[in-house]
């Protein structure tokens, strides 16, 4: 019986696919031509934060060109089973995928490797191909200029930075914290809570009570959910928001944010696909392209605003970075400088250390 | 000194929902009822109290009705394993289903809505007590509900006739049933309080713990509320001394790394169900045989007849 | 809610309404489903389309939903025996994890080797795994009375933290830039494609083969008599010379080895290294998978190819409808509920009665 069951089986399915392919080829000549750019998100997309602002950055394409592209996005893919998803949406006509989360280098490459008429953008990874472009940005320009504002706002000296996880992009984004508040004031302290997980808002907030707990009193996090900045505001602390403009959530004591914008990117690289010119490439950049953007500037005075002000159109200029040499590691040695007067993206992108005036080990 | 009473703050709101949910599992569990979907009825709690919070701008009528959502969820559980007398485990598990898909459906059009904090209350005189007076004494009203909530299981599972008449339908229902008990009514009202529960802990995730909507928030703490219960192995007190652990542990886990005390996260992080499994085999060595599950906990009643 | 039900068990139920009974809980499940959609907005009959037709009628996506039912299967298998014999083992996620972390394990430590003797090693060693991480709640029960609901359940979560700790601190990719994740194996730790173009794996033949042998062992052995015995009529087991203490460590031994070999397989064929989550709630799944298919090898078999449908088809259903994946998660809690509901009908009949019971 097995054997003829499913020899039924396929030749069945074989007759059906046919007719799928063959309505398939049917719908396209039809309607115009449509450019299908699909999204694949870790997390869902009311997480309001790394996964809310890539769908807004995807809502922008269908803004951008009103009827020449269909965007779909898939969310809450676990990175451990990623690569089905990747491929349905390629053998479902997307012709421009983004994977927005690092777990999905692997896979991507995979699938890319299959359909090499497609094209893959994928997000904070370091692996291309000829149809496999990588993307990332500099949030931590954003937080040597929030660091500045909180080593001038603070009264205690003492910092809190909630983190999810000990990546290098974290590890980045304190030490420029860090050294945008050293500085300004040389005896400002950093306190570093790890929630272990980019969200989960009941430990974010209480990795933020444990840091206002221990005499911080600014607070600034590297994870997705408002939840820090709510408990710092219900304690009367200052905060800095997220990824997306977090006013609403503490009117009175958020000093700014950091708004990633994929936006501007999505739909450039959407128009290069619409005009035939797109090509893998590897983009690394921040404010000067809009990809990090600052929210406004309040609750704090004039003077403070201005240096801030300062600060990020020194930065958007190319004329400071964050990292300008000498950078001096945890350990007393100096970092070799291999960009001129800064260090160079590769440096940044791979940090490992913390730099020197920051106390605790990164954690295993 | 001055953070203590910060510190012990913080341990407190970390571990009210965890307690307000155990102890609903509690007495559903005293029942003879084993409810696996504390996680879905949590959730749904959550999703329904912020979304009813938002529509009526009340966060106290949100409370309400985050409790009676997770509530109704426990009538369908009850539904099942009463009248059609399914496996509880099973059940359970498509609760938990259901609520996580239920509450994602429902919180839809409320990510990324803000709320305002409920003003904490402050006992007057004894919030002026130094240290102890600051933590215990000024806090939300659910805290100080929870509070009640302890005393009111305690005294109504040990010192009440229907608590005495809950325990001897859990501990055997056939027993129970010979005795001329109302076994199903009994456990219908377990199994809705176990719900109303977990359904208040849900709402205080989203309204007072953190104050806004996104899914996937109770990120497994009903899960945990159930490993208090076994923790506890029958008796409150051992569930709020499980609680409030299970909450200082993960608050000092922060304090250690924001003080710059290297320690390996995932053992402390392990050590509460690693506790709830050596506290279980101490029970049992020390010769309690059982140790503190209800005798008929988990099968299903059908009276011969 | 009226307590003047009762429940009367049936003296005989025929084959038809046996087998009838899980299809028309299905339809109920999808009539629901489909007014729900409906609600939402959407066609019911194009949802149905693209949850049930589709990935049974794409080649591609078949294969994907055959890889999808692997680990399903293999745990569900099992768990089934657990199950059968009223022994309750919800731990079975955390089985799956040792496994993957014993068979990763193997082939971390042979990064670099090539032979065939790697993949064999691997299996043998997440079956191991799997069952040493049984062996604790089955141990636990025999020697101390303690249930193993809930110690079954609470060492999931340090089987999650074992992993994690593994891939973030010894296990931890030096090349990976600090991500939590292990080296990827190299190919001749990792399952390969059986067609080209596709990913299905021999996995699937061993998970159908477990079927098999599961199959011939509740019908044919004394074993699977014991087994069914124990959990129907313990006493009268007893009496019958079948020792409840082994029956317990063997069905854990069973089900944790084939979850163990399950996680293995999801490591080697699917993931390709050791990265936190790679769980994915498929021991839990896998529980709801056992009871859709009541308990039975072949049972088990078509509902983990259920299951794989229907979490294919949320896939596509989030592309082509927009349609959110709670909505499938809710589906599927609603689809055991009818069945767990339709299952009672069968054995019981329902009586309306005037006095309250």
């Amino acid at each position: 019986m097995g054997i003829a069951f499913w020899g039924y089986f396929m030749s069945r399915t074989g007759v059906l696919a046919v007719l799928a392919v063959s309505l398939g080829l049917a719908a396209p000549a039809v309607a115009q031509e449509k450019l299908k750019v699909g999204f694949i998100y870790v997390g869902p997309v009311g997480d309001f934060g790394w996964s809310y602002q890539h769908d807004e950055g995807r809502k922008a394409i269908e803004k951008a060109f009103p009827g020449r592209v269909e965007t779909t996005f898939i969310e809450s893919v676990p990175e451990a089973d990623s690569e089905r998803s990747i491929e349905q949406l390629a053998r479902t006509g997307h012709k421009l995928i983004f994977t927005t989360s690092f777990g999905y280098m692997e896979p991507t490459l995979k699938v890319a490797k299959k359909y090499p008429n497609v094209m893959f953008e994928h997000a904070t990874g370091f692996k291309r191909d000829k149809n496999v472009a990588t993307y990332s940005a500099k949030f931590h320009e954003g937080r040597f200029i929030i660091g500045k504002i909180a080593g001038k706002m603070t009264k205690t000296n003492t910092l809190g930075y909630v983190g999810a996880m000990p990546i290098p992009e974290v590890i980045a984004g304190i030490n420029a914290f860090y050294l945008g508040a050293k500085s300004v004031n040389p005896d400002v302290k950093i306190k570093i809570a790890w929630a272990n997980a980019w969200f989960d808002p009941g430990k974010e907030g209480d990795a933020a009570k444990a840091l206002l707990d221990q005499g911080a009193d600014i607070i600034t996090q590297h994870t997705d959910s408002p939840a820090p900045l709510q408990q710092a505001s219900a304690r009367g602390k200052l905060a800095f928001g997220q990824a997306s403009d977090m006013t609403r959530f503490a009117p009175n004591h958020i000093l700014t944010s950091i708004i990633d914008d994929w936006a501007p990117y999505y739909v450039e690289r959407t128009r290069a696909v619409l005009e035939g010119k797109w090509q893998s490439q590897d983009v690394f950049d921040g404010l000067a392209k809009g990809k990090v953007k600052m929210g406004p500037y309040v609750n704090m005075p004039d003077e403070v605003k201005k240096l801030a002000e300062e600060t990020e159109a020194a930065l958007k200029s190319g004329k400071i970075d964050a990292f300008m040499c000498p950078v001096v590691a945890q350990d007393g040695k100096t970092v070799e400088c291999k960009g001129g007067d800064r260090l160079t993206d590769e440096q940044v992108v791979g940090m490992n250390f913390y730099v020197q005036g920051i106390e605790g080990t990164i954690p295993k | 000194m001055e953070m203590l009473p910060f510190i012990l703050a913080t341990v407190f709101t970390a571990a009210t929902p965890l307690l307000i949910a155990a102890l609903g599992e509690h007495v559903t569990e005293r029942a003879g009822v084993l409810n696996l979907g504390v996680e879905g009825m949590m959730i749904v709690g959550a999703a329904t109290g912020f979304a009813a919070a938002v529509l009526t701008d009340s966060s106290v009528f949100g409370i309400i009705a985050g409790a009676l959502a997770g509530m109704a969820l426990s009538a369908v559980f009850a539904l099942m394993v009463l009248v059609f007398a399914t496996n509880q485990v099973a059940t359970g598990l498509a609760l938990t289903i259901m609520g996580l898909g239920l509450a994602g459906l429902i919180g839809q059009g409320f990510v990324g809505q803000p709320r305002a904090a409920i003003p904490p209350v402050q006992i007057p005189l004894l919030s002026e007590i130094p240290v102890l007076g600051k933590a215990i004494f000024t806090g939300d009203f659910v805290f100080f509900l929870s509070l009640g909530l302890i005393a009111f299981v305690a005294w109504g599972l040990n010192r009440t006739r229907f608590g005495l008449l809950l325990r001897a339908v859990g501990e055997s229902h056939g027993s129970a049933h010979a005795l001329g008990l109302p076994v199903k009514r009994i456990r219908l009202v377990a199994i809705l309080f176990g719900g109303l529960l977990a359904g208040l802990a849900g709402a205080y995730l989203s309204l007072i713990y953190t104050r806004f909507w996104s899914p996937g928030m109770s990120a497994g703490r009903g899960w945990i509320a159930l490993a208090l219960v076994v923790f506890a192995g029958g008796h409150v007190w051992r569930l709020v001394l499980g609680a409030y652990l299970f909450g200082g542990i993960t608050v000092a886990q922060l304090h250690a790394q924001a003080g710059a005390i290297g320690l390996p996260s995932q053992f402390l992080s392990a050590l509460p169900y690693l506790m709830t499994i050596a506290a279980l085999l101490f029970l049992s060595i020390s010769g309690r045989k059982g140790a503190g599950a209800a005798g008929s906990l988990g099968q299903p009643f059908v009276p011969e007849r | 809610m009226s307590f003047n039900l009762a429940l009367v068990p049936r003296r005989d139920v025929s084959l038809i309404r046996q087998v009838l009974t899980p299809v028309v809980a299905l339809l109920v499940a999808l009539l629901i489903g489909g007014v729900i959609v409906w609600l939402m907005g959407r066609s019911p009959a194009k949802a149905f389309d693209v949850f049930l037709r589709e990935p049974l009628t794409d080649p591609w996506a078949l294969q994907e939903v055959l890889l999808k039912s692997t680990p399903l299967m293999l745990i569900s298998i099992g768990l089934i025996f657990c199950f059968r014999a009223n022994r309750w083992n919800i731990g079975a996620e955390g089985q799956f994890l040792l496994g993957g972390i014993f068979g990763g394990g193997v082939a971390i430590a042979t990064h670099g080797l090539t032979g065939p003797w790697i993949l064999p090693l691997m299996m043998l060693a997440g079956a191991l795994g799997g069952m040493l991480y049984a062996a604790i709640p089955a141990m636990l029960r025999n020697r101390f009375g303690i249930s193993e609901i809930l110690t079954s359940l609470m060492l999931v979560y340090v089987a999650e933290l074992l992993l994690d700790y593994l891939v973030r601190g010894p296990w931890r990719d030096p090349k990976g830039f600090n991500f939590p994740q292990s080296v990827p194996f190299t190919d001749a730790a990792q399952l390969q494609p059986l067609f080209e173009g596709g990913r299905l794996h021999a996995g699937f033949a061993l998970a159908l083969l477990a079927v098999l042998v599961a199959i011939l062992v509740f019908r044919r052995s004394l074993f699977g008599f014991a087994v069914r015995a124990s959990g129907e009529a313990p006493r009268a087991a007893n009496f019958a010379g079948f020792n409840e203490q082994r029956i317990t460590l063997v069905v854990f031994l069973i089900s944790g080895g084939l979850a163990g070999l399950a996680g293995m397989i999801e490591v080697s064929g699917q993931v390709g290294q050791l990265r936190p989550g790679f769980g994915q709630g498929l021991g839990f799944t896998a529980i709801i998978v056992a009871f859709l298919g009541r308990l039975s090898p072949v049972g088990a078999m078509l509902s983990s190819l259920v299951i794989a449908v229907l979490l294919i088809g949320a896939e596509s259903a989030q592309v082509s409808l927009k349609l959110p994946f709670d909505l499938t998660r809710f589906f599927m809690g609603l689809l055991l509920i009818t069945v767990l509901a339709g299952e009672s009908l069968n054995r019981y009949r329902l009586e309306f009665r005037k006095e309250a019971a």
